[in-house]
């Protein structure tokens, strides 16, 4: 079996996996970062969404031995210690999850927005979440989570 | 008021272990040796057996067991329970065997067939795709239509024409009556489509069994472990509940779907003993498609007869219900008692019968999803209400202010059999209607024109009946369980708390919400409150969480227990402080001796009931842990009223939300975030419902929207933000005077979505739209107007 | 999905050599169909060589009024590159609403119009834009590229190592997506090039062509009305349970009017 060798969060991991190993899998089964999610078959619902060298990807859709080598950020290491990421802080203070099951991949794709428009509107937030599906929320308070997270994360890297 | 009790918008307790990756789903749980299972599945929608060959696959790599429906009959275990039995107009339903394994015949795509444990997954789906089902296909009867046909394919041999049951209520020469009075008519034919729940967390189980103490343990994604355990220990396994154990830990969405017993469960129990290592079993996305059971599923023609003044006189509602290929748990009692007797509507209409035709066709069970029932009947109500207000030329909203249950009517027996139990519809009715602006419709309905759009609106005004019970009355009417609920409140000798419930959250927040209610009540500190449910080894028993009962019943439960706490640490106080008992007044945490600057704080008290040194001994038990056990006087009636307001692109058909204004009377409220996050989930379902997802099965019974890639499911862009308000009118029986929430955004939105779009199109001559409202339907529909 | 050996080619000389040798190879770029299609066990190839290591098929170059897109460049880079703004914007919203972000960031454009899906957005691009593909064996005109539903003239082993767009005076992207997948139910692209106008609709048949009335409808009066009452000339449009062939018919028309709008507007759209 192929050994892979990755940063998962800021640690160098390897293990011996199956060429048809997914990423999401690699996570889960071997490292145990069961944070981040497996909720449909066909890359749409988004509850996989890690970061892949710094920019969000489907786990699902990725074999774990194409990240050799890659820099992959998941859900669990985000927060500094006990500090929550402001994403993870705004989706606690506007109600943003209801079951939690769709929640890592949303705050992983949300980064990925904030990083590139640090005050995105509604609409561009709703347009970013197409490949993110939440069955309870109504979106409406993902959205508005993710309006103040961004806007966290700008104000505290201008302060 | 302590800062964190009831009415605060409290953050939630349970958030800091979801967004931080931490959440426990049963599919994260993974047991020392355990080995994985893949269920082989039929292709076929009807097909008879011929042989199952499981040889090949035996001898794969990692494959540890394989077994089959023969194995599992061989046993003389039991088929999958139905917990509601329905009378119909020619006695009891039709009640089928549904085996866990099929034995000789496959009645849908996906019913199971063999399930293989490996040692990996991987090698599991590896071997189950060598397992050889030989396959008779048979024809297949994959709608009510065909199944109804004469000469349909049956289903199950002892239901004679597909038909499950023939029910009714009502005195249809009553009705009948009425109508010949009236001096309109209107008619209306409705699909209720079918829908696929799609919780987000796939359901999954691991099972394993400890040869030491013969106890199994189940952890599942269900809704409530304890109807779980009941039904599968008593009625399949024939296992003692001492010895089951089932957890439902974090559980990532229900809405209805993971209430039922499912055959997953009871082959993963019953072989995790035969290999002697546990079993993990995860549904693809694929296989929940056609393994969860479905909702809704009607085929309905109403007609409405009003007078003169537009004021209703009768109401008669003929509907035929999928019931899909076996009865699903509580498959029964959606169509008939969750929906028949919510034909009222907010309405005084004095006359209604309702006829239910429930038929088997070769597809996924259908069952309780969001709403059940209550969303097929306010869609019919609401539907031929405006319909009706069109026809007469009457302004909608006030069609209905004409016909309400007044506000000072209550209790109001309606003729389908509830009693209402408080409303003010009139209020939910106008706070809507401004919030909505509604008299500014006009205007922007022209300004829409002048761009090429067409502009409706649509009103909904709804009434669910929740928190079902008594259990009494719910027995009279076919219910094989009772519907109470249990909490026990454990106060520690430090004065914290434990709340353990039998209700069950997977989204709804009940650990902060009971927290809120315990802090108020005890006035302790929120973080001194910890709430466990899921686990009927720490539980004393429970009914779960489904049908928005778990605050109406499952916080009127810990209303009670907490009232025994009271009563009790009362005692104790008043021995401490050598005062009568009567004399003791208990408020913010602190117990004190009327007209005496004398007090003791809950703490001390609780320390003292560990610790019983100065105690009443003779005449008080030690400890401070009490039970109660409450069964509901009466349904609770939430009611409201949405309006949706959308615009077409009639050149393509496409259809956008412009607008959606809910205003909901849930009586009191305990965590007003939670409520707004509720009903915000609920009216994107609706939403769904009304204008993107449909189940489609090919004449064939193959499902065509197996997928995320044709079933549509709502996504951020679809869909608005919301104006959500509410009015309370308090529940009168129950001791916190709350409703519940939970389904309300399903039931009333998808007939305002629906009445907003034949507004829109009425114009253009559009007499009727299905849901869901596709651009491709829309379009259609003008095109042949 | 069944397990295969995973190769990591070096060079696409060392990709084609691989796949040459391996027994039933296939490539794969950013997986972003590869991969689902594994999973449902669809396919079952012996080896998966992977072109995300080869560094000479990514980046975007634009000289002499052609913007050259490497064929592993994701569509979050043609998205965001400020060249293609500038040169071709039409192309730039084509790619930025391609999938979704996720797609986006893994997705490239070699993989996506070698697999040739009949409702992707990209051949639509290319033939509407006139471009030409380049393979590590020869270059094809989009027009001939094309051949078929999840058919190319790709032959077997050819490698896609580069597409040339022509930039047009004006061009733009309209899309109706299928609510469900987001691919297109109708996709149509116009350009109106130095060569005369290209309209190009993918969506609604089993592979993107080209609606010739409506270029020569166009050539006479580049403006919306001149497609007033038109729809998609094609026969045996493609018929499923979100849209009938009618339907797509009519689309092809209202989007054809959308996109020559979009170009007058002067904006990119799409």
């Amino acid at each position: 079996m192929p050994t892979v060798k990755m940063s998962v969060n800021g640690e160098a991991v390897s293990g011996e996996v199956e060429a048809r190993t997914l990423l999401v899998q690699f996570l889960r089964e071997h490292l145990r970062l069961t944070g981040t999610h497996v909720g449909c078959d066909t890359s749409q619902c988004g509850a996989c969404v890690v970061h892949v060298n710094g920019v969000s990807a489907k786990s699902c859709t990725m074999l774990a031995v194409q990240c050799e080598g890659a820099d992959v950020t998941t859900i669990e290491g985000i927060a500094d210690g006990d500090t929550l990421h402001p994403m993870q802080e705004a989706f606690r203070d506007n109600h943003g999850l209801q079951c939690g099951f769709c929640t890592p991949g949303m705050i992983m794709s949300a980064l990925d927005l904030a990083g590139r428009n640090s005050a995105p509107s509604e609409q561009e937030v709703r347009e970013w979440l197409e490949g993110n599906i939440c069955r309870c929320t109504g979106y409406h308070n993902i959205v508005k989570s993710i309006m103040a997270g961004a806007r966290a994360m700008a104000a505290g890297q201008g302060g | 008021m302590p800062k964190d009790g009831i009415g605060a918008s409290v953050k939630r307790k349970e958030d800091y272990r979801f967004i931080t990756g931490q959440g426990a789903y049963t599919d994260d749980i993974d047991r020392p040796g355990q080995t994985h299972a893949v269920f082989v599945r039929s292709p076929h929608a009807h097909a008879r057996i011929a042989s199952v060959d499981t040889g090949a696959a035996a001898a794969m790599p990692g494959v540890v067991k394989i077994l089959t429906g023969a194995d599992y009959a061989a046993e003389g275990l039991g088929g999958l329970p139905c917990g509601w039995q329905v009378t119909g107009k020619d006695g009891p339903m039709v009640e089928p065997a549904h085996p866990p394994l099929a034995v000789d015949r496959v009645r849908h795509v996906g019913d199971q067939v063999a399930v293989v444990i490996a040692n990996s997954a991987a090698e599991a789906r590896d071997a189950a795709e060598a397992v050889a089902v030989a396959y008779e296909a048979l024809p297949a009867a994959a709608s009510i239509e065909a199944a109804l046909a004469g000469g349909a394919p049956q289903v199950h041999d002892e239901a004679p024409g597909n038909l499950c049951y023939d029910w009714e209520i009502g005195d249809k020469a009553d009705v009948d009556a009425a109508f010949a009075g009236a001096h309109h008519v209107t008619r209306v034919e409705l699909v209720n489509n079918r829908l696929v729940p799609n919780a987000m967390e796939p359901r999954a189980a691991v099972a394993e069994y400890d040869r030491a103490t013969r106890e199994y343990t189940l952890y599942t994604t269900s809704q409530n472990p304890h109807v779980i355990r009941l039904l599968m220990g008593a009625f399949v396994l024939q296992l003692p509940e001492h010895r089951l154990r089932v957890v439902a830990p974090d559980v990532g969405g229900g809405f209805g779907s993971k209430i039922f017993h499912y055959a997953e469960e009871a082959i993963l129990t019953w072989a995790s003993s035969k290999v002697a290592r546990p079993i993990k079993w995860t549904a693809e996305r694929a296989e929940s498609f056609v393994t969860d059971a479905h909702g809704r599923d009607h085929v309905t023609v109403a007609e409405l007869a009003l007078d003169a003044d537009g004021r209703f006189l009768g109401l008669k509602v003929d509907t035929r219900a999928n019931m899909g290929a076996y009865l699903s748990t509580f498959a029964p009692c959606v169509p008939t008692y969750l929906y028949a007797t919510l034909l009222a509507g907010q309405y005084t209409t004095p006359k209604i019968w309702c006829g239910v035709q429930a038929v088997f066709t070769h597809t996924v069970p259908v069952d309780a999803y969001r709403g059940a029932g209550r969303p097929e009947a306010t869609f019919v109500v609401e539907r031929i209400v405006e319909t009706a207000a069109k026809e007469m030329g009457i302004d909608p909203a006030e069609l209905r202010r004409r016909n309400f249950v007044p506000a000072d009517a209550f209790p109001y027996q309606t003729p389908v059999a509830l009693v209402y139990d408080s409303g003010n519809y009139e209020g939910t009715l106008a706070a809507a209607l401004a919030a909505a602006d509604y008299n500014g419709f006009a205007a922007r309905r022209a300004e829409a024109e002048s761009r090429g759009k067409l502009r409706g609106i649509g009103l909904s005004a709804y009434i669910e009946a929740c928190g079902i019970a008594p259990s009494a009355v719910v027995g009279s009417l076919g219910a094989r369980a009772g519907l109470y609920e249990c909490g026990e409140v454990r106060v520690h000798p430090t004065g914290s708390v434990t709340f353990f419930t039998g209700t069950h959250s997977h989204g709804q927040g009940h650990e902060t919400t009971f927290a809120q209610i315990i802090a108020e009540r005890l006035g302790v500190d929120i973080d001194a409150v910890e709430v466990v449910h899921g686990d009927t080894s720490k539980i004393p028993f429970g009914m779960g969480t489904y049908g928005s009962r778990s605050l109406a019943v499952g916080g009127s439960a810990l209303a009670r227990a907490l009232d025994k706490v009271e009563t009790k640490a009362k005692r104790i106080a008043a021995h401490l402080m050598e005062a009568a008992e009567g004399d003791i007044e208990f408020t913010d945490g602190q117990f004190t001796v009327a007209g005496t600057d004398k007090s003791v704080g809950f703490g001390d008290v609780a320390l003292t009931a560990y610790v019983p040194h100065n105690y009443p001994i003779e005449e008080l038990e030690p400890g401070l842990d009490e039970t109660a056990f409450y069964d509901p006087a009466n349904f609770t009636f939430p009611a409201g009223c949405h309006v949706c307001e959308i615009e077409v692109d009639p050149e393509t058909g496409a259809v956008e939300i412009v607008n959606f204004a809910a205003s909901d009377d849930f009586g009191n409220i305990v965590n007003p975030m939670i409520v707004e996050g509720q009903v915000h989930g609920g009216i994107v379902q609706g939403v769904g419902q009304a204008l993107l997802e449909g189940c489609v099965y090919d004449d064939e019974g193959q499902l065509a929207t197996g997928s995320y890639m044709d079933y549509t499911m709502p996504r951020a862009d679809d869909v608005p933000s919301f104006s959500v308000s509410t009015q309370t009118t308090p529940c009168p029986h129950n001791p916190l005077g709350v409703k519940g929430c939970g389904e309300a955004g399903a039931i009333a939105a998808p007939a305002a979505v629906m009445n907003a779009v034949h507004d829109a199109l009425g114009p253009r001559g559009v007499s009727r739209i299905d849901m869901p409202a596709t651009p491709a339907r829309i379009w259609q529909a003008l095109n042949a107007a | 999905m069944h397990d295969f050996t995973y190769r990591k080619a070096g060079s696409v000389a060392d990709a084609a050599a691989r796949a040459a040798a391996g027994e039933d190879a296939v490539l794969m770029a950013g997986g972003m169909t590869l991969l689902p299609t594994l999973k449902q066990r669809l396919a079952r190839p012996s080896d998966v060589i992977d072109l995300g290591g080869v560094a000479e098929l990514r980046g975007i170059r634009v000289e002499g009024g052609a913007v050259t897109v490497g064929a592993m460049t994701i569509h979050d880079a043609v998205a965001n590159s400020p060249e293609v703004a500038a040169a071709i914007p039409a192309l730039a919203a084509l790619a930025g609403r391609i999938g979704d972000p996720q797609v986006r960031n893994r997705g490239t454009i070699g993989g996506s119009i070698s697999n040739n899906d009949p409702a992707a957005d990209y051949p639509a691009g290319l033939v509407g834009l006139g471009a030409t593909v380049c393979t590590d064996r020869r270059e094809i005109a989009a027009d001939d590229f094309f051949a078929g539903m999840f058919e190319t003239a790709l032959a077997d082993g050819e490698i896609v190592t580069a597409v040339r767009f022509p930039a047009p005076e004006a061009a733009a992207y309209m899309k109706f997506p299928n609510p469900a997948s987001r691919y297109a139910i109708v996709g149509v692209f116009v350009a109106r090039t130095g060569g005369g106008v290209r309209v190009a609709v993918t969506g609604a048949a089993s592979c993107v062509y080209r609606e010739t009335a409506m270029e020569a409808a166009l050539e006479a009066d580049f403006s919306p009305a001149a497609l007033d009452g038109m729809t998609a000339a094609a026969d045996d449009l493609n018929e499923d349970i979100h849209a009938s062939a009618e339907y797509r018919a009519h689309l092809v028309g209202v989007m054809a009017r959308r996109a020559v709008a979009a170009c007058g507007a002067g904006a990119a759209g799409g």
